[in-house]
């Protein structure tokens, strides 16, 4: 079945020049394998298709049960230069968790998430 | 050796809640209290300000504040640590240190001040010796925008503050400092931390790290349920309660709203990331893939197992650099078609600056309530929209296009599509842009000066 990002993370992001971050942070600690497997860099990348100019990077944060995305060339140019509403990628945070991920019926029932 | 200290965040930013480090120091035990003021370009601003006027260029704001806090501060040896001093380090300290006079608090107060970190007047020396300062994104030299720099300094760690604090200061005032020292700082001189304890310095910096954007780690912008999160009205901003051991609880006042716990904490600690293995401050690299939080109680989460590894030979260079011009015009359509109307009337304006044969580096339209933030990841607008705010945006090298551009808002509203209104501000901006250049520079290059203000 698909099923939302945002029913198994919550996200926070930023920008550095005119890169975006977005952090991803499983709900429940069983949910962190599920985002490892499901939200790589190249579904984040095809996700934001015609947002995101350049790569998509990914870092894993099991400690925090977390994902941390860098999105090149993705704020217009940047700081000032951006003429975005969103000039600092404040939601991109939300607009990842929009992504719909496969879960097996299966897995989804020992989740809870049915 | 004291058994905790406890460090209060007072600003996330140079505008934030005005209250936060008045209630941050009367609102319970706290031993210092941390200002991050500088934004990367506020450097800018404040050197047009100096330019004006040689005794300006720092955050005023802190001394109106200094104004209201010092007794407190005074009765309560609560020490405070601002990187207020902006590009007038000297200024700033000058104007606490009358603010403490007309208090009757000069024996009271000792104001160390942290300069070195200017490097304007140098550039063209640190160019002639080939030390390019490329950009740090775009690997450019900067000498591609050298006849446009406004301001350059190096971002300097908690080593002066250290230095400050040991020669008795109990207000340290810094140029471009990183925020991440601000609360470094102090840890170092309460827990006598060696220079080279890379995991315990690893950890002071995380804990600046959380706490530098204000009440983003307790509650505020907070995504994890956030309906629940209780009287963000009375928001209490963050306090690193740290141990001689490196670990530490974050948490904040009694009986203030917003939230401290492990969700909201993680959401600061991902802010602005890039490499969780390597965040580089001038003190060490700290490695974000060792950090371990857990609940202790009511808004308290405590911080451990942090690691950390030695410091590079460089520190970063803020340098601002004025880059043409902008402007951004907005108009609202209603409904029926509010959409149709905003997106008819984009087509005309356009049109419009064609004509007029205006050249811009960009133009950019969204429509706010259909796509602004989330782009086609929002899908198809309903067809029944209440309103759409047409937003627009130039940018151009030629201030004269961009002035131009703003001309050609309003008269939309008699000769384009109907059921248009929200001009009331008068015609858009033209703004100025000041960019920034991130670049490194080998540390040798860079000497913090470090002393205390005479009473």
């Amino acid at each position: 079945m698909q099923i939302k990002l945002t029913k198994l993370a919550h996200a926070r992001s930023g920008d550095k020049g005119d890169t975006a971050n977005v952090g991803v942070i499983a709900l429940r600690d069983e949910f962190y394998p599920v985002l490892v497997r499901e939200v790589t860099a190249d579904r984040v990348k095809q996700h934001f298709q015609g947002i995101c100019k350049g790569d998509v990077e990914r870092f894993e944060l099991p400690n925090l049960g977390a994902l941390n995305f860098l999105l090149y060339e993705s704020l217009g140019g940047g700081g000032t230069l951006s003429l975005m509403t969103d000039a600092q990628g404040k939601t991109f945070s939300t607009a990842l968790l929009r992504m719909e991920i496969e879960v097996s019926d299966e897995e989804a029932a020992r989740l809870g998430l049915n | 050796m004291k058994e905790k200290v406890r460090i209060a965040a007072g600003q996330g930013f140079w505008g934030d809640l005005p209250d936060a480090p008045v209630r941050q120091v009367q609102g319970g035990p706290i031993d210092y209290l941390m200002l991050d003021y500088l934004a990367e370009v506020t450097m800018s601003i404040m050197q047009k300000q100096k330019a004006r006027n040689p005794n300006a260029g720092y955050a005023r704001d802190f001394v109106a504040l200094m104004k209201e806090i010092l007794p407190t501060c005074v009765d309560r040896d609560i020490k405070v640590i601002a990187n207020a001093g902006g590009v007038n380090v000297p200024g700033c300290a000058a104007a606490v240190h009358e603010v403490a006079a007309e208090l009757g608090l000069s024996d009271n107060v000792r104001i160390g001040i942290v300069t070195g970190d200017d490097i304007l007047d140098r550039i063209d020396e640190l160019l002639g010796r080939g030390i390019e300062l490329r950009n740090m994104d775009t690997d450019e030299p900067l000498a591609l925008v050298r006849n446009r720099i406004q301001s350059a300094n190096a971002y300097l760690g908690a080593a002066p503050i250290v230095a400050a604090l040991e020669q008795g200061a109990n207000v340290v005032i810094t140029g471009r400092a990183t925020d991440t020292g601000l609360t470094l700082g102090p840890l170092i001189h309460e827990f006598g931390w060696p220079a080279d304890d890379w995991d315990r310095l690893a950890a002071g910096t995380i804990a600046g790290h959380i706490i530098e954007c204000g009440a983003q780690c307790s509650g505020g912008n907070c995504q994890y349920d956030w309906q629940n999160i209780p009287d963000l009205a009375n928001v209490g901003f963050p306090i690193a309660e740290a141990s001689p051991d490196g670990t530490f609880v974050i948490t904040k006042h009694e009986g203030t709203g917003g939230c401290v716990n492990v969700p909201s904490v993680k959401e600061q600690l991902l802010y602005e990331m890039g490499d969780p293995h390597e965040y580089i401050t001038p003190d060490c690299v700290a490695d974000f893939t060792t950090i371990h939080l857990a609940g202790d109680g009511a808004n308290r989460v405590r911080v451990f197992g942090i690691k950390g590894r030695p410091a590079t030979d460089s520190l970063k260079v803020s340098i601002s650099y004025s880059s043409g011009f902008k402007a951004v015009g907005t108009l609202v359509y209603a409904w029926p078609d509010a959409y149709q109307k905003a997106q008819a009337a984009d087509q005309i304006l356009r049109a419009r600056l064609a004509r007029l044969g205006l050249k811009f580096e960009q133009i950019l339209t969204e429509f706010v309530g259909v796509n602004a933030t989330h782009g086609r990841l929002s899908g198809e607008p309903s067809s029944d929209l209440a309103e759409v705010q047409l937003r627009v945006g130039v940018r151009a090298n030629d201030r004269a296009a961009v002035e131009r551009f703003t001309k050609e808002i309003a008269p939309l509203i008699l000769t384009g599509p109907p059921a248009v209104t929200g001009f009331a501000g008068g015609r858009p901006k033209v703004e100025e842009i000041v960019a920034y250049w991130p670049a490194l520079i080998p540390k040798s290059e860079i000497t913090a000066r470090v002393k205390l203000l005479a009473n």
